[in-house]
């Protein structure tokens, strides 16, 4: 029984060690951490187009986060202005820094490209507008009708691209998508870090 | 295939010389038959997850090359069919095969018939239906949205939860009523993995954590599902497997101590070196990185155990394809993990990190290691459970050399796309686009492998099919890989 013993405590102890100094440490170090004043809070729009980044997998391709400038180049390739840092996430549950660069970092596409229109296109068909690009598109996000209906927003689509009939309407989840993606921009200046550096040994 | 269950009717046993324990054949079959049930069950399942998992995999790669190929439908499109890739291969068909191997292998280490037989049956298929509700949810848009996680923790987690603690409480109440005094390192490894697996899952689903606390949780969970799950339950079956069928024992115990307590305490704190350079508070990325570091003694220890003790007996691979893709896969797991370790290196992580290179790594741990090792177990243990021998010495060989040939390609191709790929990621003068178009041949030659890979599970697949339901005849006579010269040993093994 004792082997028994040693082999369960142990376990456990083991992994609830881990999971107090991973997990349950930083949790409360990091709660009172404070929105940056200029760090918007996200509206219906933005949330929702945020749920469509999360259902049709954008985080497979896309990172957000800037990381930092003494070992990556990170910033020099324009990436933001600054690494990210804690404070830039209190609103993400769930947190979407990613794994993969296939694509670009999004952290700060908002800036970066500001044009709505460029952004609908290009999530119908980014071969219309980045001829060398293997984002798949995402037409299902858009409504395919024979002719536009009045009050309809159509998306204007350069010939080889565009269906051979009917016209392409531009649905609340694309716009809810493309909103969600001109609100990140992270270009204000890095929060007073205070609460973090007490954390930071 | 060779079973050296000798008939000396001396019973002595002993923790250390495990494989000099001597048992009946009489008796080691009632141990094997008296999981029947659940193994065949857990079994039969597994591959038809690897099946559905191939067809996801291999989409998600064509995807690659053809960014237009079938985008029409939400749930076909890459976002989509790649999480549902890696949840069916990992808890479709490692984890279930895994149940099954676990369910097999208590019995004969603790001496004692499988206890809770049908209460494993019944956690296998709601653990089954849990994840099948679950992919079905991630194929409608309906995730939980973190990697490792995305299976919905409102319909899906709990039957997940349930199917394991069955399948665990089992295991556990077949080790309670053991009738050996020492525990075999198989053991450790087995029965510690079901409450690791549970208190990481539970943990890791939990619904309160947001900001970069949430993405602490996230590789807290997704890195010990690899490290206290995956990986732990395959170690032992490699355990087991090595000593048994090559004749002697592990070639030292204290090493099979180190082995296991120092992936337990380190391994544990491995998560967040999947965010290197990110958003955390750098003393938690330092404690992950120290801490993969000191991964290098547990994973030097198992190394050595394990090679120590197939050492100069290469040349029995020839007869035993579980013996072969156990050695392989034990040789993968030490190559996966320098691997890691070089990956957590700072100077060697601010190039690959993001990058293809990953996707080697992963598929080296889940392929090379887990996948081969689940593989070579079920050449062993199918046949003695069903008490007849695999049909086909062809068939074998065409799986073997399929798969393995097709994943090393694999690994390569994305080793070397990765690091170019990373390269240009990290130039200062390079625009994107170069970091695509290096990367991209590197993606076809991946295409085809997975061509390859797909053929290799077909034969299998087709093999356990002519295995379990039809009664062809048998290979005993003809080891796979008789005719084949030993390339491992200098001298010719009789
Ligand atoms: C298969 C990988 C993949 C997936 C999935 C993917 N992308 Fe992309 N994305 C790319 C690549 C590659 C580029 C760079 C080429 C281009 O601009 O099209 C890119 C570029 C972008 C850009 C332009 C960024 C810039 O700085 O130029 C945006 C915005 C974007 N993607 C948004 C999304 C959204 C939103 C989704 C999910 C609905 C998504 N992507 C899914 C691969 C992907
Ligand atoms: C036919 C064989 C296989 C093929 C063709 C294949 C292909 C792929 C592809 C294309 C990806 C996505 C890569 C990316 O996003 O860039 C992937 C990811 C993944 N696959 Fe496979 N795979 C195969 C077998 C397996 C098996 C058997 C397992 C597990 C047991 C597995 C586990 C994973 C995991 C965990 C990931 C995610 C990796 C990460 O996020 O780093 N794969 N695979
Ligand atoms: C000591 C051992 C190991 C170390 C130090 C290690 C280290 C790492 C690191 C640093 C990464 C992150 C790479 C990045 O995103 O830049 C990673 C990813 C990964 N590792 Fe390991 N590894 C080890 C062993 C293993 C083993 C044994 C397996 C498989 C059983 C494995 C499977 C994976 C997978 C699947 C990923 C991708 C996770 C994802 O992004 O989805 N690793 N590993």
């Amino acid at each position: 029984m004792t082997r028994i013993l040693v082999l369960i405590m142990g376990a456990m102890a083991t992994v609830i060690f881990a999971l107090v100094i991973l997990v349950i440490l930083p949790n409360s170090m990091l709660s009172d951490l404070k929105a940056p004043p200029q760090l918007k809070q996200p509206g219906q729009q933005e949330l929702l187009g945020r749920q469509l980044y999360i259902s049709n997998g954008c985080i497979y391709c896309h990172t957000q986060q800037v990381r930092d400038p003494v070992f990556t180049t990170d910033i020099h390739k324009g990436l933001g202005n600054r690494p990210s840092v804690p404070a830039d996430y209190v609103y993400d549950a769930p947190h979407l820094l990613g794994t993969m660069r296939t694509g670009p970092d999004l952290f700060n596409v908002g800036t970066r490209l500001p044009d709505r229109n460029w952004h609908l296109l290009h999530l119908y068909q980014p071969r219309a507008l980045v001829p060398w690009s293997i984002m798949p598109g995402f037409p299902f996000l858009f409504e395919h009708k024979p002719t536009a209906e009045a009050g309809d927003k159509v998306l204007d689509i350069p010939k080889p691209y565009a269906p051979s009939e009917g016209v392409v309407i531009i649905s609340k989840e694309a716009e809810a998508l493309v909103a969600y993606l001109i609100s990140l921009q992270h270009n204000y200046p890095a929060p007073d870090s205070d609460a973090l550096e007490e954390v930071q040994p | 295939m060779s079973t050296p269950v000798t008939s000396n009717p001396a019973q002595e046993e002993s923790t250390v010389d495990h494989s000099k324990i001597k048992v009946s054949p009489e008796e080691m079959e009632a141990y094997d038959q008296s999981g029947r049930k659940p193994v065949l069950l857990g079994f039969f399942i597994a591959v038809v997850w690897l099946l559905i998992g191939t067809v996801l995999g291999d989409l998600s790669s064509f995807k690659f090359d053809r960014p237009d190929l079938l985008t029409e439908q939400a749930y076909l499109t890459f976002g989509r069919i790649r999480p549902a890739h890696l949840n069916v291969m990992v808890y479709g068909w490692a984890s279930t095969a895994m149940f099954s191997v676990s369910l097999w292998l208590m019995p004969r280490l603790c001496r004692t018939p499988l206890r809770w037989g049908n209460l494993a049956v019944i956690g296998i298929l709601v653990w089954t239906v849990g994840l099948g509700v679950g992919i079905a949810l991630l194929l409608a848009g309906h995730g939980d949205g973190l990697e490792w996680l995305e299976l919905d923790r409102q319909w899906a987690d709990p039957l997940l939860v349930i199917g394991a603690a069955m399948v665990g409480a089992s295991v556990w109440k077949t080790l309670a009523a053991r009738n050996v005094h020492h525990l075999y390192v198989s053991i450790w490894y087995v029965a510690a993995s079901y409450p690791w697996f549970l208190i990481i899952f539970l943990a890791g689903n939990m619904p309160f954590y947001k900001g970069v606390e949430s993405a602490a949780v996230n590789w807290f969970y997704a890195h010990n599902a690899l490290g206290l799950w995956l990986t732990t339950i395959n170690l032992g079956l490699i355990y087991y497997l090595l000593p048994k069928i090559i004749g002697r024992p592990i070639y030292s115990y204290w090493l099979s101590l180190v082995g296991f307590w120092g992936l337990a305490l380190f391994y544990a704190l491995n998560g967040m070196h999947h965010l290197i350079g990110g958003p955390l508070p750098s003393w938690m990325i330092a404690t992950s990185i120290t801490a993969s570091i000191m991964m290098i003694v547990p994973v030097v220890a198992v190394g050595i155990n394990q090679h120590m003790t197939v050492v100069g007996r290469f040349g029995a691979m020839r007869y035993s394809p579980a013996l072969t893709l156990a050695v392989i896969a034990a040789m993968s797991y030490t190559a996966v993990s320098l691997q890691g370790i070089l990956t957590a290196l700072v100077s060697v992580n601010r190039i690959t990190h993001f990058t293809h290179w990953t996707i080697a790594h992963s598929h080296l741990g889940l392929y090379m290691f887990v996948t081969l090792s689940l593989f070579g177990g079920m050449y062993y243990i199918l046949p003695r459970v069903l008490k007849k021998e695999w049909p086909s010495r062809r068939l074998v060989r065409a799986h073997i050399l399929l798969v393995g040939g097709g994943m090393v390609l694999y690994i390569v191709a994305l080793g070397i796309g990765g690091v170019l790929q990373g390269l240009s990621l990290l130039a200062p003068g390079e625009g994107f686009e170069a970091s695509v178009s290096s990367a991209k041949p590197w993606l076809l030659l991946r295409s085809v492998s997975a061509v390859i890979i797909s053929a290799g599970h077909l034969v299998f697949a087709y093999h356990a099919y002519l295995l379990a339901f039809t009664s062809r005849n048998s290979l005993t006579r003809h080891p796979p890989f008789y005719e084949l010269k030993p390339v491992l040993v200098k001298k010719r093994v009789p």
